[in-house]
């Protein structure tokens, strides 16, 4: 993955209200969230208010004010993986880990998120690690995946596989 | 391929650089097709792909055979698939070590390998080709097929099948108003939800005043279970390019925007290519095909929000603002995309254009219903055999889809309703399965075709818990700018999680109705119009379970957490250990081979050891 700075991520696109939303994908996928000091670099170069930019950063799920830990799990929960169970993966993450969507552990080592459908529905319950897919997952295989993060503290940044945004707040249910 | 792309600069150009491309295929003696789509890729074709071009390379190989990697062919559940010419062979399930078996064995001897053939589900017979399969067969793939015909990544296959030529037509044939008119025809109505007659809305978008026009693509498919956007836009992107420049012709727009969801990475990347690419061969850019149109276009992410599929706040989202909608007494044909005249449609309608325009609207309009033209995709998925992308003429019963080429439920279980139109639309029970997929008639039976998306439940599916997950979801999805929307179904969720947790109330019922008609009339876009449907749809269809929640505390699918009990029949349990094992609270117990007791105190009933279990020992009571 090539490393962007915030001055390549602006390049072209100073003084363009519109790129906002752009730019803060680039600003989360190089710092995995967006920091307060980006927020105001990014409002003066793009001439948006400070506010307008927290807004819309806060408004998105696919944008974090918190850092994120160094690994990714992200469950899918659209319909289909749910009437397959992937509530089922929450509990185990959370049974496992002690963490609800939305929360990293403690020692950083890996945030839990949520998304509400990845297209792959024919493969549900899918779980992504990194960028990287898993299907038809089960509460036993979650756990083994959850363990080889734990033992090798993988960080695959397979930039080919795709980087998944998903929630950052916890579904209420 | 040429490394400085030639620009075509005229249709005479473009239908040279097409016999170019055409004669330069036929060298190749055998043909593997791959699918890489987003569930393919999951299931690593990547591996698969990479494996076939070493073993090929070792076997010096590759000058006859040639590979390519294509977007979803639609049975994903099946997948990495392939299709092999000669022979039109399709394998699945492929791993990168059955790479030298086919190849030792398909491709020189001309040997079909048993194992790799898909096998009939209902009959256990192994099937040689994609057209026999069950799935394949009741389906009119006009749009899908086309996918297994191109790399995503290359113009060159696009073009090669005949792609643009739709555009020169229209260029050279078409007036902006005969454009309009062949869609009218056509009665091409928009596939993302509404529905709504898509020539209208061009027709409204052009006489509206002003010189600055734009047309979107609106490829942020919120609705979970619903993948037909991703398919076509990953996997054939200049479809929806072409798409989109023959109505930007019509409408006068010079200027386009494809606004993708950003968790579909695959789509995302391959549209930019597309749109480089087609900037290189300068069909993008001024003075298209030498017809004097120029159209140029910008690939915008979308930030995760589902409200963002609804016209206006999608708009405003593009605009760089927080995607919040607005009223429409001014339409957004008129007044869109920074107040100037938009239209705005979905993938499938964008890519239905093409073939319209090719194959005239008679062809069109010769399939469907009455109201309903054409083809639709369908995401079928759920509880249901084989899960898939599925296209077929609108008008074609439910049960069809569900039964035949969905192949019924899994594990042999019962259907007991169907979930169309994703958060918007409703659930329908097995005895409305006759219902032919048609805008108007589902949505006169309480759901609607909605963005295509087809749940398929069962009977351990509970209806309560399907309600308060759309309302869990929609609650989370309201963008809280209208008061009937955000706190109604707030409401409507605090009444339904009531009653899966036993605190229900006869009288509720009544009242979550009343709230549901509310929301529906008074809310501000269609997020929270359609919002109640889910609720409505279940205590229409299913409300016996309802009534056992409420006035039982039983949930007679034994889902909700708050009124079950887990326990293992001793007489089942063989002492394995694997639930023990599994059990993230350490409530269960028991000696080696023999039978295992679960502590209810410690139980947080979350499901894993019943999902464990291999022996069916977990009973829900």
């Amino acid at each position: 993955m090539s490393v962007l700075t915030l001055e390549s991520i602006l390049k072209g696109r100073r003084s363009q209200p519109h790129q906002l939303i752009e730019v803060l994908h680039d600003v989360q996928e190089r710092y995995r969230h967006i920091p307060e000091e980006d927020m105001r670099i990014v409002s003066r170069e793009l001439g948006v208010p400070l506010i307008e930019v927290y807004r819309v950063a806060n408004f998105y799920k696919a944008f974090s004010l918190k850092p994120r830990g160094r690994n990714v799990i992200t469950i899918c929960t659209g319909t289909a993986c749910h009437v397959r169970g992937s509530n089922l993966l929450s509990n185990q993450v959370l049974g496992q880990l002690g963490i609800s969507p939305g929360d990293t552990t403690e020692d950083g080592q890996l945030t839990l998120e949520q998304v509400n459908c990845l297209g792959a529905c024919a493969l549900g319950p899918v779980v992504v690690l990194n960028g990287t897919y898993y299907k038809h997952m089960t509460p036993s295989k979650l756990r083994s995946l959850i363990n080889s993060v734990n033992e090798k503290g993988i960080e695959d940044t397979d930039d080919a596989k795709g980087k998944t945004k998903g929630k950052k707040r916890q579904r209420s249910h | 391929m040429p490394k400085v792309k030639p620009r075509v600069k005229s249709v005479k150009d473009l239908t040279e650089l097409r016999k170019r491309l055409r004669s330069s295929v036929k060298n190749f003696k055998s043909k593997l097709t791959i699918c890489g789509g987003t569930g393919c890729h999951a299931s690593r074709s990547q591996d698969v792909i990479d494996a076939f071009k070493k073993e090929l390379k070792k076997r010096k190989l590759e000058e006859g055979v040639w590979v390519r990697a294509t977007g979803c062919h639609g049975f994903c559940e099946q997948g990495p698939l392939m299709i092999l010419e000669p022979g039109n062979i399709f394998y699945c399930g492929l791993k990168p070590g059955d790479a030298g078996e086919i190849i030792a064995e398909t491709i020189l001897k001309g040997e079909v390998i048993e194992r790799l053939l898909y096998t009939d589900p209902v009959t256990s017979k192994k099937v040689r080709t994609e057209a026999e399969i069950p799935f394949y067969r009741a389906q009119d793939r006009q749009l899908l097929a086309q996918n297994r015909h191109v790399d995503p990544c290359s113009i060159e296959d696009y073009i090669a099948i005949g792609g643009y030529s739709a555009l020169a037509k229209t260029l050279t044939e078409f007036s902006p108003e005969k454009v309009i008119e062949e869609v009218k025809i056509s009665g091409l109505r928009g596939r993302g939800g509404g529905g709504f007659p898509t020539a209208r809305k061009w027709a409204e978008c052009r006489s509206a005043p002003g010189e600055e026009k734009y047309v979107i693509c609106n490829a942020d498919e919120g609705d979970p279970g619903a993948y037909m956007d991703r398919s076509i836009l990953e996997g054939n992107p200049h479809l929806v390019i072409e798409g989109m420049m023959i109505g930007a012709w019509a409408i006068g727009a010079r200027q386009g925007y494809i606004y993708v969801r950003n968790e579909y990475p695959l789509a995302v990347k391959h549209a930019r290519i597309a749109m480089q690419q087609a900037r290189e061969y300068g069909l993008l850019g001024d003075d298209i095909l030498g017809g004097g149109f120029s159209f140029d276009m910008e690939i915008c992410r979308g930030g995760g929000a589902f409200v963002c599929g609804e016209s206006t706040a999608l708009m405003a989202s593009l605009e760089g603002k927080v995607g919040e909608p607005r009223p429409k007494d001014v339409h957004t044909v008129a007044n869109g995309l920074w107040h100037k005249p938009t239209t705005l449609n979905n993938v499938e309608t964008w890519a239905n254009v093409p073939p319209i325009i090719s194959n005239g609207a008679a062809w069109f309009a010769g399939k469907g219903t009455r109201g309903s033209k054409g083809t639709k995709i369908f995401a079928l998925t759920g509880r249901v055999k084989n899960t898939g992308l599925v296209e077929v003429a609108m008008g074609t019963p439910l049960r069809t889809i569900v039964f035949d080429i969905g192949g019924g439920a899994i594990n042999g279980r019962a259907v007991k309703a169907v979930q169309t139109g994703g958060p918007s639309g409703g659930c329908l029970p097995l005895d409305r399965l006759d219902l032919p997929v048609d805008f108007d008639a589902l949505y006169d039976a309480g759901s609607m075709v909605g963005s295509g998306g087809i749940v398929v439940m069962d009977e351990k599916t509970c209806m309560v818990d399907v309600a308060k997950y759309f309302l869990a979801f929609l609650q989370d999805e309201s963008c809280g700018k209208c008061v009937p929307c955000r706190l109604g179904i707030d409401r409507m969720l605090e009444i339904v999680t009531d009653i899966t947790e036993g605190r229900g109330r006869p009288e509720q019922i009544d009242l979550l109705k009343e709230l549901a008609d509310t929301v529906a009339s008074a809310s501000l876009c269609g997020l929270g119009k359609t919002a109640p449907n889910p609720v409505l749809s279940t205590l229409r269809y299913f409300p016996e379970e309802y009534e056992a929640h409420v006035n039982e505390k039983r949930c007679p699918a034994g889902v909700c957490r708050e009124l079950i009990e887990y326990e293992i029949d001793a007489e089942k349990c063989n002492g394995c250990g694997t639930c023990r094992r599994a059990c993230p609270y350490d409530a269960i117990k028991g000696k080696k081979k023999e039978a295992h007791v679960i502590a209810s105190h410690k139980c947080q009933k979350c499901g894993i050891c019943l999902s464990e279990c291999k022996f069916d020992s977990i009973i829900v009571t």
